[in-house]
C-alpha cells in the first residue's frame, strides 16, 4: 500500500488524541473563525501559539505537519503571488502595466499565507489525531438536531464510515490487481497520456467488479445481522472530560482575544 | 533458470508507524526442473517472497532512487541480499525486469479477479500483446494459435469459449481462463499463489494435473504456494516452510513431514498420510514412506504380508 500522509490518522496516545471528537470538530470550526477574525499581527500570533500548543500536546512528529503543508504549498504560493501583484495600495514599490507591488499587498499576502497554513495544519491535526470512526461518530452526534426535521443523520454517518472503511481495502485491491496485470506485462509508466489512460482499463474493470461484489457481500452480512432496527445504541459513548473543558476554554479565550484585538487594535497595516 | 536467494529482507511501509517486516533474511535456492512448494501461515511472508521472483516487489538496491544508507561508526553493514533468477540479477538497477517477467509467470491468488476484457480471447491475449518486443508484430493467426493452445492446456475449447465474455463463465472456468492468460507466453518459471483455493475437489485435481502437464514441457520450474499439505506431499519435489518471515525448513516432503511435531507446533497441518503414520506409530507400527498416497498404501499392504491380495 502506498503511503498517504496528508491527513492520515497517526496512531499514538496523547492528550489531543483522547479528546472528544465533537470538541475537536467544534474547535476546528472555531479556530477557522478565529484566524479570519484576527486582523492584527498579535491576533495571528495568538492563533499560531495555540496551534503550536496543540501540536506539542498531540505527539504528532513535526515532519508530518510539514508534509501536510507541502500538500497545499502550490496553492499557497499561487494565492500569495496573485495577491502581491494585484492587491494595490499607497506605498508602491514596483509597477508594470497592470501589476503593482505595494507594501500593503506584501503584508496582506504574508498574512494570507499564515492563515492558509494555519488552516491546513489545524485541519490535518484533526485527522491526524482522530480515527475516521470516531470522526464520523462525532459528526453524527453534532448533526443530531437535524433528526428533528427527519433528516437521516444516522444513515449519512453510516455511509461516511463505510466509505472511509473501504478506502484502504480498495487501495489494497488496486495494488493487487495492478501487480497481477504487471505480471502479464502491463505497462503503466510509459507512453503518452491516452496510452496511459488506456493502460488503466485492465485495473478499473476488475476493481469496479470487486467493489460491487464487496458492496453486495456487505449488504448481505448486514441483513444477516438484522441491521436496520429503529433504536440503535452505541458501543463507544462519547463523553466530555476535563480535557475537553481545557480545549473549550482555550478556544473561548482565543476567540475573545482576537475579537478584542480586532476592536481595540484595529486593521493590519 | 535457477533461483538463488540469500539474505532477502522486506519491510512494508518502511519508516512509518505501520511498518511490517514481512521477510527477514530469507535464503533459498530453487533448482531448474523442480516442483517447489512453499508452505506457511497467513502473514508468514510466503506471498511477499514469491512476488520478488518476478520483480513485482523489488530489492531496494534495484530501485532507481536507491541510495545506500550511511553507516554509523562501528556499525556492521547487514549482509547484502542476493537474488538471482537465471541470468537476471534482481539486485541490479540495470536488469531488464520486463524481459524477466516474460520468463517468470505469476498466477495470483484468485486470478479470476483480474479478468477485464470483453471476450476470453482478448483477455488471454493481453499478456501476449504486452510482451511483444518493440516493432514486433503478431499476426491474427499467430495470436489465435497461441490463445487456442493456452486454452487447450487449461482444458478449455477455443471454439466454444473464445468469443464469450469471461464474466459469463462458471467459477472454475474463470480460474482456468485466468491461468491461460498467464501461461500464454509460456514462461519458463511458473509461480502460483494458492492456485486451487476455493475450488471443489475435482477442480483442485484438474489444476494440479494441468501443472504436471506443462511442467517438464516448456515450463521448467513450478513454484507453488499452498495450504494443502496433501497437495505438497503428493506433487512437490521439495518444499520450504515459512514462519515469521524466515525459512524454518526446506527439504523434500519425505523429510519434511517426518518432522510432523515441528510443523504442528508452527500451527501448520500435515498430510493425511503423515497423520495415519503417526497414529500407526502410536500403536507400534513404524511405516517409512514418502507420504504420497501410493507409497503409503504399498507400504501398508507390504506389512500385511502380501501385495494387495
Amino acid at each position: 500500500m502506498k503511503e498517504v500522509s496528508f491527513g492520515q490518522y497517526y496512531p499514538v496516545d496523547s492528550f489531543v488524541h483522547r479528546m472528544d471528537p465533537r470538541l475537536k470538530i467544534v474547535f476546528l470550526i472555531g479556530f477557522i473563525v478565529a484566524i479570519f477574525v484576527a486582523n492584527s499581527f498579535y491576533g495571528l500570533i495568538a492563533c499560531t501559539g495555540v496551534l503550536i500548543l496543540i501540536i506539542a500536546f498531540s505527539r504528532v512528529p513535526f515532519v508530518k505537519i510539514l508534509k501536510a503543508v507541502r500538500g497545499v504549498l502550490f496553492l499557497v504560493i499561487f494565492t500569495a503571488v496573485i495577491n502581491i501583484l494585484f492587491h494595490g495600495g499607497e506605498h508602491v514599490y514596483w509597477k508594470w502595466k497592470i501589476f503593482t507591488v505595494t507594501r500593503e499587498g506584501i503584508i496582506f499576502s504574508a498574512y494570507l499565507i499564515l492563515r492558509l497554513v494555519l488552516l491546513v495544519v489545524c485541519s490535518s491535526m484533526l485527522t491526524y489525531t482522530t480515527t475516521p470512526v470516531s470522526l464520523t461518530d462525532g459528526i453524527e452526534s453534532l448533526l443530531t438536531p437535524l433528526k428533528w426535521v427527519h433528516f437521516p443523520v444516522h444513515a449519512l454517518a453510516l455511509i461516511m464510515s463505510i466509505a472511509l472503511r473501504f478506502i484502504p481495502i480498495l487501495m489494497e485491491e488496486t495494488e493487487r490487481i495492478k501487480n497481477a496485470q504487471k505480471a502479464r506485462g502491463a505497462d503503466f509508466e510509459s507512453g503518452g497520456l491516452i496510452k496511459r489512460i488506456r493502460a488503466f482499463i485492465p485495473i478499473l474493470v476488475p476493481l469496479l467488479i470487486s467493489a460491487l461484489r464487496k458492496a453486495e457481500e456487505l449488504g448481505d452480512a448486514m441483513d444477516a445481522r438484522c441491521y436496520g432496527g429503529k433504536k440503535r445504541t452505541k458501543y463507544k459513548k462519547l463523553r466530555f472530560t476535563w480535557r475537553d473543558l481545557v480545549g473549550f476554554l482555550t478556544l473561548a479565550l482565543l476567540i475573545t482575544g482576537v475579537a478584542l484585538l480586532r476592536v481595540y487594535v484595529g486593521d493590519i497595516v | 533458470m535457477r533461483i538463488v536467494c540469500e539474505n532477502l529482507s522486506y519491510t512494508y511501509n518502511a519508516a512509518s508507524p505501520f511498518a511490517v517486516r514481512a521477510l527477514d533474511g530469507v535464503s533459498l535456492t530453487i533448482e531448474e526442473g523442480e516442483f517447489f512448494g512453499i508452505i506457511g501461515h497467513t502473514g508468514s511472508g510466503k506471498s511477499t517472497f514469491v512476488q520478488h521472483l518476478n520483480a513485482l516487489l523489488r530489492v531496494p538496491s534495484s530501485l532507481k532512487k536507491y541510495k545506500p544508507k550511511k553507516l554509523k561508526k562501528g556499525e556492521v553493514p547487514p549482509p547484502a541480499p542476493v537474488l538471482q533468477v537465471g541470468e537476471y540479477d534482481l539486485t541490479n538497477k540495470k536488469t531488464d525486469f520486463f524481459a524477466l517477467r516474460k520468463r517468470v509467470g505469476m498466477v495470483f491468488q484468485y486470478p479470476e479477479h483480474q479478468l477485464f476484457a470483453e471476450t476470453v480471447e482478448k483477455d488471454v491475449a493481453f499478456g501476449l500483446k504486452n510482451f511483444l518486443k518493440k516493432g514486433e508484430k503478431l499476426s491474427d493467426e499467430e495470436r489465435k494459435a497461441a490463445v487456442s493452445d493456452a486454452l487447450k492446456t487449461v482444458g478449455l475449447d477455443y471454439d466454444e469459449i473464445a468469443s464469450k465474455s469471461p464474466f459469463d463463465l462458471s467459477g472454475g472456468q474463470k480460474r482456468r481462463v485466468a491461468i491461460a492468460g498467464v501461461i500464454v507466453t509460456k514462461p519458463e518459471i511458473l509461480v502460483l499463489d494458492e492456485p486451487a483455493a476455493g475450488l471443489d475437489p475435482l477442480g483442485k485435481q484438474e489444476i494440479m494435473q494441468l501443472l504436471h502437464r506443462i511442467h517438464g514441457d516448456w515450463c521448467k520450474t513450478v513454484v507453488i504456494v499452498s495450504h494443502d499439505m496433501d497437495e505438497i506431499a503428493e506433487h512437490c519435489t521439495r518444499a520450504a516452510v515459512f514462519s515469521e518471515g524466515k525459512v524454518v525448513m526446506c527439504a523434500p516432503p519425505k523429510e519434511l513431514f517426518r518432522e510432523a511435531e515441528t510443523l504442528l507446533s508452527l500451527g501448520l497441518d500435515i498430510p493425511l498420510t503423515a497423520k495415519l503414520c503417526r497414529a500407526l506409530k502410536e500403536r507400534g507400527i513404524d511405516i517409512d514412506c514418502d507420504y504420497t498416497l501410493e507409497d503409503f498404501t504399498a507400504k501398508v499392504l507390504a506389512l500385511k504380508g502380501g501385495d494387495g491380495a
